[in-house]
């Protein structure tokens, strides 16, 4: 059983149906709109949460309260109310549909694009489906693979309880609450999320994805997720799905906090397909993300993303280079279509002597949108012989969208060696009938085009998620052309 | 196979072919010569589909059928390669990747399932072997650095992997080295067929000793003002045009 890969579980998830969710069937319930002492206190109670928690929360709240939200992003949205969102909804197990034909046709017809199985496009979309006697089975194996070498993975409420010491350790160590406004509001309120721990010297056997997480309580809205990969450990990680996922929660803001002690590597990738808001710019979700990781001596730690979603997006994975010798990698493809704006790039913040890093930031801008890197890379004067090499490249399509680079650098360092290089190019009309010239048509020619743009990028993500993500570019920039 | 039968096309309002007529029966060979800017690899663009170019006037029918409202790609799914003179460079997309998508494409246009990747990488031993193309090479990004013969060498394999029936070389012999200037002439004549035909468009009878010709057209100024059999192209190389343009006042 030691050998039971995600190929197999795959294999075994097309075969026998699987239904996701596990929750032990709470009611729904929702806890009136507003933000107050109260309602935190209300959350960490219906989680059953220890003291620690609600009082961790608490400092979050406190310190929340006296932070404006941030306005340096280059992007423009209407300030959510955060007096008008319900912060508690307690996940809710009955299906939104009774079948596929009461679901939105466009939405099914993407599903059917990126090859989603009948089966996936139910769960997808919320779509109630048969009871499989057998469904527990598959979960069970999987969690018995990861049992067998120690490793933890669970919702990171359930780590709460099972694993208090461990989570009562690390969180908020590398974001800490009072990091950045939409870190302190998820301090306080977040519903739920992930929580990994791969013991020392083991190398986790699989790709661990959320999707397949068990007891998985949605993507909420408030996402929180904590990655601890001990000394010697190896663990890949993904996050997210291809598949557009809609949703009425307008505001997310997730934190991702990845630790990697001695020795540790962590692999993270996301790939981030929400809701984008209709050709005229209007719905879809805005996304306010803190992910960043911490490396202790000779770790590394690689966050490649593939984002494409999202009305409005301020996220950037950073990496604390502590200890010597360690290595930060951030590899995106940001792509904004009609009326998207993306904030998004990386902060490589190096302590340690020898530290290393690497950017590769790849933005794809079409329609009218904007897309902007803004990258930070600071050596502090401890960290001799620190490396980093950054490159961002931007594709335009058309004459009416925009991208933008922001790259700062600090280094207190002499010894320091810093290498930036950035390109704007333009696909050219040359360049498409020189493709339809051999046969492939304008739609065709541009995934070619971008794909060929963003390969460096799709290469850092695991197969599986590759050919997924690839045929994700394809579809996001469809009827981008004039 | 192709017929041109008084052919107007500008560009921005700037004319520049005006008049053309030009008929290509299966089997053919035609070389079209000509000084600079008369007009030559406009009259490919046009023939293969160039939006940019407006046509005025006149009618392409390529095997019976009037082209003009065909898109580029159908064009190509109908037979017709433009060999370019300029090949454009495409970042990050490999010379394998890119000609397995184009050879897909015609294929679904078609209404053919993708080619199995076996015979696929059949397919480019065999044409790649025939070129004296190194495999290596295929994995590079399409035209990116590529040196200009390699550029030329590239454009020539993949008319030899889509195999069309009407192939327009321009200037392909340009850049190309003497050697390779015969590889890739042998592998144009190897494709030869009755049932296909080739444009070749060149400066130089070098190419020509190659890649013989059944009849030879000098354009002018937007018109094919004298049409001949290879005679002509060796008076062109000894006389120049300078008689023609004469011969034209
Ligand atoms: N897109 C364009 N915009 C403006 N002028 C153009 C355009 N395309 C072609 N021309 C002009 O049309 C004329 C013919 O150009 P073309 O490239 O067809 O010449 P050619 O016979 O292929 O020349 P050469 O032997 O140098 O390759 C030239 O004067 C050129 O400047
Ligand atoms: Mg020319």
């Amino acid at each position: 059983m030691s050998k039971y890969t995600e190929d197999d579980l795959r294999e075994e998830l097309k075969t026998k149906e699987y239904e996701y969710g596990f929750y032990t069937d709470i009611e729904s319930e929702t806890f009136p709109n507003g933000l107050n002492e109260d309602i935190v206190r209300a959350i960490s109670k219906k989680k059953e949460e220890p003291e620690w928690m609600t009082e961790w929360r608490l400092e979050a709240f406190r310190v929340w309260e006296s932070m404006t939200e941030p306005e340096w992003a280059n992007v423009n949205y209407e300030k959510p109310d955060f007096q008008a969102i319900s912060y508690y909804s307690a996940p809710n197990s009955k299906p939104k549909y009774d079948s596929l034909d009461e679901v939105d046709p466009e939405l099914l017809a993407t599903f059917d694009k990126l090859g989603i199985s009948l089966d996936e496009q139910k769960k997808l979309a919320g779509v109630a489906m048969d009871v499989v006697v057998d469904s527990v089975s598959v979960a069970t194996t999987f969690k018995e693979t990861l049992a067998e070498q120690g490793i933890i993975f669970m919702s990171i409420s359930e780590a709460i309880k099972k694993h208090p010491d461990l989570v009562k350790k690390y969180i908020g160590t590398v974001v800490p609450q009072k990091d950045n406004f939409y870190a302190a509001l998820n301090s306080a309120v977040f519903s739920d999320g992930s929580f990994c721990y791969i013991p020392k010297g083991v190398r986790c056997p699989m790709e661990l994805s959320t999707y397949f997480r068990i007891n998985q309580a949605g993507t909420g809205q408030f996402e929180r997720t904590l990655v601890i990969a001990d000394q010697g450990s190896y663990v890949s990680y993904l996050e997210g799905c291809t598949a557009p996922s809609r949703d009425e929660n307008q505001l997310h803001a997730a934190v991702v906090e990845l630790i990697a002690l001695d020795d540790a590597e962590i692999k993270y990738s996301t790939v981030q397909n929400w809701f984008p808001g209709n050709a005229e710019g209007k719905g879809g979700v805005y996304n306010f993300v803190t992910k960043r990781g911490l490396c202790e001596t000779n770790a590394k730690i690689s966050w490649t993303q593939v984002e494409t979603g999202s009305a409005v997006t301020w996220k950037y994975p950073s990496c604390v280079l502590k200890g010597d010798n360690s290595v930060g990698e951030f590899y995106s493809i940001a792509v904004t279509n009609n009326y998207q704006q993306a904030d998004t790039g990386t902060k490589m913040i190096h302590l340690g002597k020898n530290t290393k890093s690497t950017i590769i930031s790849k933005g794809i801008s079409a329609g009218k949108s904007q897309n902007s890197y803004r990258g930070l890379v600071q050596i502090h004067s401890r960290a001799e012989n620190a490396r980093n090499f950054s490159q961002c490249d931007s594709l335009l399509m058309g004459n009416e969208c925009g991208a933008h680079t922001f790259p700062y650098i600090e280094a207190k360092n002499k010894t320091a060696q810093i290498e930036h290089e950035a390109t704007t190019s333009k696909i050219g009309e040359d360049q498409i009938f020189y493709c339809n010239q051999r046969g492939i048509d304008t739609e065709k020619a541009i995934a070619l085009i971008v794909n060929g743009f963003s390969k460096e990028v799709l290469n850092k993500l695991p197969m599986e998620f590759a050919v997924e993500a690839q045929k994700l570019l394809e579809i996001s920039l469809e009827g981008s052309v004039g | 196979m192709l017929k041109i039968e008084n052919l107007h096309a500008s560009v921005e309002d700037k004319s520049i072919l005006k008049g053309i007529n030009l008929e290509v029966k299966p089997g053919e060979v035609h070389a079209i010569m000509g000084p600079n800017g008369s007009g030559k690899s406009t009259l490919s663009s046009v023939i293969a589909g160039k939006e940019e170019y407006e046509v005025s006037e006149g009618s392409i029918i390529f095997d019976g059928e009037d082209i003009e409202e065909l898109a580029a790609e159908e064009r190509a799914h109908k037979g017709i390669f433009l060999s370019f003179q300029y090949p454009v460079e495409i970042p990050g997309v490999s010379v394998t990747n890119f000609i397995k998508t184009a050879i897909n494409e015609t294929r679904k246009a078609k209404g053919l399932e993708d080619m199995p990747a076996k015979d696929m990488l059949k397919l480019i031993r065999e044409k790649s072997d025939l070129l004296e193309i190194d495999r290596k090479f295929l994995s590079r990004s399409l035209n990116e650095g590529f040196s200009g013969g390699e550029k030329k060498r590239n454009e020539i394999f993949q008319m030899a992997m889509l195999e069309p029936k009407l192939a327009i070389l321009d200037e392909t012999d340009s850049g190309l080295d003497i050697d390779a200037l015969r590889i890739v002439a042998n592998g144009v004549n190897k494709l030869k067929s009755k049932d296909n035909a080739v444009i070749v468009i060149t400066h130089y009878q070098r190419l020509l000793d190659y890649i013989v010709p059944d009849f030879v057209h000098v354009l002018h100024n937007g018109k094919i003002v004298k049409s001949g059999t290879k005679e002509l192209a060796h008076e062109l190389e000894e006389k120049g045009y300078d008689w023609i343009k004469q011969e034209m006042a």
